[in-house]
């Protein structure tokens, strides 16, 4: 049973991690809390579910969802937070146009969609599960793991060991400096949101092909769970959401597994609370200074 | 004398014969609040064909008190004010003597003060929530709470398949969950069935495999669920992928008893057991006379608000005809007294002015995506 629950929570912490990660990704370069992230998730899932209801196989299905999240993620970020970035406006700013932003696109999903339930067309993946020395694994699972493991082990190269991320990096640290040192800001806004949207629609299609339920809020209820984990992790840190994210899922299993399932949820919130009081900056992140 | 008294009594007589044959004309008028338009419609629009069929039948079979019987409908389109505002039409306006509905317990809960303040009886179809009947000496319903349901499928996974040791499993942040596991907590420990865990779920979960792999590992014979549709789907996924036995059935509550339940959970949901209080493929003539009335008459399967709403009419008819007059205190008093075999089985009221009678529930399981009765 042990084994099979620290798998459990595996799968669990990796689903957090990929859906912490665009979101991190996009307050560590851009500095914006964007709420829209988890509407982004949503419709992920939705493209990639048409699209297999029309025949395309999921392996093409997954990348056009992500891809259409990311440019829906664009077209927001153009519409409503370049022109706050004009404006020089603070954090919190972004904070409530994205919420709002965030009830009216949810509303429109629920509007145009329903709240029903849905899922994915019989076959489009083996869901049958194997049995690992006593462990029940499923082939949604190990992909759900691996592109969590994969996708960091990419942001991480792609800030840190290239020249685009030198680019993004200027413009995490300073925006006008980068600017007049010819980085090409806009590009990189577009770029940022593009990657950061684009891994909640993935993240999206995973959870649609492991639990089998697609419906608009799908991505309201990871929001504040992915909330506490990027807290955790540190704002703007991609190691810390990956590894915030496998702390919060395996203590979530194992406290439904060992203790009782009635307190499971209260792990992440009680984590919160505790890295807020103790470790404001959370495990990995910087004290932020900013100096006028 | 004598010309002058039979003139007399001829008259009395014309005038009786004319008096009657008003009384034929002028139907009784009783009133229905139901929800005819809007999102929630479509329950509203069953149990309103349920009673016009009821209604056909009754006024074939010579009425009530020697005229037609006709129903007053008023449309709350789910609206609880809309459904005040159509009370008090139907009681000062139209003077009905009795008002069937609303759809909603909500808007029961509205409405019900009403007719109790102006004695006048109100019998809701649909209305399942607890405390119904509590709102006061008018108040009845006819239809059965979850709470007589849910005992009867339990007692039959008893008998049927010999469960013994159960593991429950329920949503905790929904009253409709929870009070399904307090009725379900109840029903396991008169039953003597022994619960080995008791594990909780928020309604928005997607993820059930630690409460399940925890489940698997205590082996139990059944798992108890209360959960609304999508959780239940996701149970029963999780279930199936952590490699829990088929025979190791899923009983679940009026929640899981939805077409959308196979329509997510497909082949994991097969052998989910549930109780119902009608199910269309109940072989009795009443029922079989009933369904295919109803097909005839508006081209489609009926369901269980029709079926309610069906059994309703002919009770509340009855209660006319023995009250003997259209009269708000005599039928209260005689529907208390009713008795009625009708397609959701043997009626009557208990002196709480709920059903008296589980016997009609019916145990139904899911096979192939589709319910049939277990056996």
């Amino acid at each position: 049973m042990l084994a099979q629950q620290l798998f459990n929570g595996l799968v669990v912490g990796s689903i957090y991690a990929l859906f912490a990660l665009g979101f991190t990704l996009m307050f560590g370069v851009l500095g914006v809390v964007n709420l829209t992230h988890g509407f982004y998730l949503s419709i992920g899932a939705f493209v990639a579910l048409y699209a297999t209801q029309h025949g395309v196989a999921i392996w093409l299905a997954l990348p056009l969802a992500a891809l259409a999240s990311g440019v829906i993620a664009i077209v927001v970020d153009g519409l409503l937070l370049t022109p706050l970035r004009r404006a020089k406006a603070s954090e919190l700013a972004s904070l409530m146009v994205t919420l709002g932003a965030t009830l009216l696109l949810y509303s429109i999903a629920n509007a145009a969609l329903s709240t029903d339930i849905r899922r994915f067309p019989p076959g489009v993946i083996d869901g049958s599960a194997i049995d690992l020395a006593g462990v029940r694994v499923t082939l949604t699972q190990c992909l759900i793991v691996a592109s969590a493991a994969g996708l960091v082990a990419a942001l991480l190269w792609l800030m840190n060991g290239s020249r685009l991320g030198m680019g993004l990096r200027a413009l995490a640290e300073r925006p006008d400096t980068a600017a007049l040192m010819g980085v090409n800001a806009g590009a990189l806004v577009r770029l940022v949101s593009l990657i950061s949207g684009g891994l909640a629609g993935a993240c999206g299609v995973l959870i649609g092909l492991n639990y089998n339920a697609i419906q608009p809020y799908m991505g309201e209820v990871m929001m504040l769970k992915g909330f506490a984990v990027i807290i955790l992790g540190g704002l703007g840190d991609i190691r810390g959401a990956l590894v915030a994210g496998l702390i919060v899922g395996l203590l979530e299993t194992l406290t439904a597994g060992y203790v009782a399932s009635s307190v499971k949820d209260g792990v992440g919130f009680a984590l919160l609370v505790l890295t807020l009081w103790i470790r404001p900056s959370g495990l990995f992140g910087r004290i932020a200074v900013k100096r006028a | 004398m004598f010309t002058r008294r039979f003139a007399l009594a001829a008259a009395s007589v014309a005038a009786m014969i004319y008096a009657g044959a008003a009384a034929a004309q002028t139907p009784v008028t009783i009133g229905a609040i139901e929800i005819l338009t809007g999102p929630n419609n479509k329950y509203g629009v069953a149990i309103k064909n349920g009673f016009d069929l009821a209604l056909d039948e009754v006024n074939k079979a010579g009425g009530v008190l020697g005229a037609p019987l006709a129903i007053a409908y008023e449309d709350s389109a789910g609206n609880k004010d809309q459904a005040l505002n159509a009370a008090r039409q139907l009681i000062g306006g139209k003077k009905v003597p009795l008002i069937l509905g609303p759809t909603l317990s909500n808007e029961m809960f509205a409405v019900g003060p009403i007719a109790v303040e102006r004695k006048i009886p109100i019998v809701g179809t649909s209305t399942t929530a607890n405390g119904i009947t509590a709102i006061g000496p008018y108040v009845f319903r006819t239809s059965l709470p979850e709470a007589d349901v849910v005992p009867v499928t339990l007692r039959t996974a008893k008998e049927k398949l010999g469960v013994k040791k159960v593991a429950v499993m329920y949503g905790n942040d929904d009253a409709f969950t929870k009070s399904g596991y307090d009725v379900m907590k109840d029903a396991l420990a008169k039953l003597g069935i022994e619960t080995v865990a008791t594990e909780t779920f928020g309604g928005k979960d997607t993820d059930f495999s630690a409460q399940l792999t925890k489940i698997k590992s205590l082996n139990p014979d059944a798992i108890v669920v209360s959960a609304l549709v999508e959780a239940g789907a996701g149970i029963l996924l999780a279930k199936k992928a952590l490699g829990i036995p088929d025979s190791v059935r899923v009983i679940g509550g009026n929640g899981l008893n939805s077409p959308q339940v196979p329509s997510v959970a497909r082949e994991a949901a097969d052998g989910t057991l549930v109780g119902s209080p009608w199910f269309i493929d109940k072989p009795d003539a009443v029922n079989q006379k009933f369904v295919a009335a109803y097909k005839a008459k508006y081209n489609m399967d009926p369901d269980q608000f029709a079926a309610q709403a069906y059994d309703t009419l002919f009770i509340v008819a009855q209660a006319i005809r023995d009250a003997g007059a259209a009269n708000p205190e005599k039928i209260r008093d005689a529907l208390g007294k009713v008795k009625h075999n009708g397609v959701m089985g043997p009626f009557s009221f208990t002196p709480d002015r709920d059903p008296a009678d589980t016997s009609g529930v019916v145990v139904i399981e899911m096979k192939g995506g589709k319910f049939q009765i277990f056996k």
